[in-house]
């Protein structure tokens, strides 16, 4: 494992969460000397301090890159700016496709004629296998789509990927690592997934308990940064080892389940606040072998129960459930007994 | 008197203490969904009030099954609906000392329905595919497979005990790319429980099914008609197969059909010797 950190260092989608750390961690790396985020909006004012180390420049993907890249002699670059679900403000599901397969291409064009490039990271997702009734119950990194996924997202990420194949192709010499990342938890982490967790009452399908994985965000900004400083080719999945079911995950954060007949909750699609990819999702449930990312990396994220009970720690405000009132109830049933 | 409260006392904190634990969600379910408590405490004592009083299971050396290890269980199917890979389960659980797990390998068909995929996933069974089989023998797992399938349970009654092809035996490859051995297992009983008289052919197009069983109850007694009648139940584990001899030749199909032939012989063997120990279906 070769430690050559790269001195100058792109990192796409800065104004996001995941986007805004790695890009700080990286320009705190004394190896670093340049680390320039790219965002086509301004980061949010409560960015600004942990963005002091950090160039920004706001470009919009979706339109040419031009030779920036080139000019800012990249030595690597961070391509984090891909959208999990449509943001309204920033024109849906079109908008969300726009930044995700035409902004991958106009960046990985950009890269192709940087010849100073040595590192490309790409974030990917675990979406990217689709979800079939035909799937074996752990995804290895070689495992292929048996369907084309219904949601956007899982769509998007078989075209990212395709381009980034193109890439590697085109560019061999340059390491090009591919990240599938299960989706994210940890206290501070704001996704579409978690916002749905955090509801008190939370529709789920009808007799189907999937088993869902999750990634720490700490543990993904670990295995980013690693990437970034150290050579490690090829694409890995990145998710906490084990598993948790929905009906545990909404167990343990004291949530309430409202199964609904799968076609409702497709239905439920339109009115938004719930994507296809999550019913797929909620219907499929996705695992996949992390003993390719731990080898690689020498590094384990903590197991999808442990990521999981952080993120329910700062969120127990919506909790209608909680051990207490367990307790309470079943404290009641003994006494109930005792007087009997 | 007080020693029947106190044992009560137990019962009751026992099942409280479960209760908090599934409430709140502090317990481990495998990669797989495996959910081990879910199914010894909730699964399991349904299935065994079947298994004992219904069909008054016997099963024979279990000593074939090995204490901990790979292997396959291999077995025959029948009886409609696959109440023999549960009882199957159960009689690997509560009759073999180490009191193991047989992890089941099932039919996309059944992770296609909602609650039955739900509930199969929690039990142990995943998908019948290499990637599940190899990863499951991998672990060191008991796996149970029924080479015949659909074909299996879904045959006429005058075709009971008979066994149907093996399709292309998919079950030997794994063994011998795996280096595990075969457990070749008769199941006598299973076939009697709901006799297949007929089927429906279109209402089984039209429901996505593999068949529509039409059996001396069913559908015309409605709901009563999936009670299974009460056959006597008999389960014979054989002497394990060694595949180690052959374990580079996985993809040789002269050597997998083979092997194939052999277990199916052996079981068939196996059921005919069983048969005479039962000669009535439904004796005591």
């Amino acid at each position: 494992m070769e430690s050559t950190a790269p001195r100058v260092v792109v990192v796409t989608g800065v104004s996001r969460f995941l986007g805004a750390q790695i890009a700080a961690q990286i320009a705190a790396d004394p190896m670093v000397e340049r680390v320039i985020g790219l965002d086509r909006v301004d980061p949010p004012s409560t960015y600004a301090d942990l963005l002091s180390g950090v160039e920004l420049r706001k470009v919009d993907l979706t339109k040419s890159t031009g030779n920036t890249l080139a000019k800012l002699r990249a030595e690597a670059v961070v391509h984090l700016a891909v959208a999990s679900s449509p943001d309204p403000a920033a024109g849906g599901r079109a908008g969300m496709k726009e930044q995700n397969v035409i902004g991958t291409m106009h960046l990985l064009a950009g890269c192709q004629q940087t010849s100073t490039l040595k590192r490309l990271v790409v974030r990917s997702s675990t979406a990217a296998y689709g979800a079939s009734f035909r799937d074996p119950a752990v995804f290895t990194e070689d495992t292929e789509a048996r369907d084309v996924p219904r949601g956007g997202y899982g769509r998007d990420i078989l075209d990212i990927e395709g381009y980034v194949r193109g890439f590697r192709r085109r560019r061999p010499e340059v390491t090009a690592t591919v990240l599938r990342f299960a989706p994210f938890v940890g206290p501070t982490a704001e996704t579409m997934l978690l916002r749905y967790f955090a509801q008190s009452v939370v529709p789920t399908v009808l007799g189907r308990d999937p088993r869902l994985q999750f990634v720490h965000v700490d543990d993904a900004l670990e295995i980013l940064r690693r990437s970034v400083v150290e050579d490690h080719p090829g694409t890995f999945n990145v998710a906490g080892p084990g598993i948790i079911t929905l009906s545990q995950a909404l167990r343990r954060s004291g949530r309430v389940n409202l199964p609904v007949v799968e076609p409702l909750l497709q239905a439920a699609t339109r009115l938004g606040g719930v994507s296809l990819d999550q019913v797929d999702l909620f219907v499929h449930g996705r695992v996949v072998d992390t003993a390719k990312l731990c080898k690689e990396f020498g590094f384990t994220p903590r197991s999808t129960s442990v990521a999981f009970d952080d993120f329910i720690k700062s969120h127990q405000s919506g909790a209608v459930v909680t051990p207490d009132r367990i307790d309470s109830f079943l404290d009641m049933i003994k006494s109930v007994r005792a007087r009997g | 008197m007080d020693d029947l409260l106190d044992e009560w006392d137990a019962k009751v904190a026992t099942g409280l203490a479960f209760l908090r634990r599934r409430l709140i969600g502090q317990y481990e379910v495998d990669d797989f969904g495996f959910d081990a408590e879910l199914t010894e405490h909730v699964f399991h004592p349904v299935l065994r009030q079947l298994y004992k009083h219904w069909f008054r299971t016997e099963v024979f050396d279990t000593k074939h099954v090995p204490d901990e290890g790979a292997a396959l269980i291999v077995a025959n199917h029948s009886g409609t609906i696959a109440l023999d890979a549960l009882m199957l389960c159960l009689a690997v659980h509560d009759e073999h000392p180490a009191h193991r797990y047989l992890r089941l390998l099932a039919a996309d068909l059944v992770f296609r329905l909602p609650l039955v995929s739900e509930v199969a996933r929690k039990s142990g069974a995943t998908l019948a595919c290499n990637p599940d089989v190899d990863r499951l023998l991998h672990e060191g797992q008991l796996v149970g497979v029924f080479p015949e399938g659909f074909k299996g349970v879904g045959k006429h009654y005058s075709e009971r005990y008979k066994l149907q092809r093996f399709g292309r035996a998919g079950f030997v490859s794994v063994a011998l790319r795996n280096r595990t051995p075969i457990v070749p297992t008769a199941i006598v009983g299973a076939e009697e429980t709901y006799p297949l008289l007929g089927n429906i052919k279109p209402l089984a197009r039209l429901l996505g099914t593999p068949y529509f069983p039409v059996t001396p109850t069913f559908p015309w007694l409605g709901p009563a008609g999936l009670v299974p009648l009460p056959s006597k139940w008999m389960i014979r584990f054989g002497e394990p197969i060694d595949t180690t001899p052959w374990s580079d030749q996985a993809d040789d199909p002269a050597v997998v059909f083979n092997l194939a032939d052999q277990v199916r012989e052996t079981i068939q063997g196996m059921l005919h010797d069983l048969l005479k120990l039962r000669p009535d279906p439904f004796q005591e």
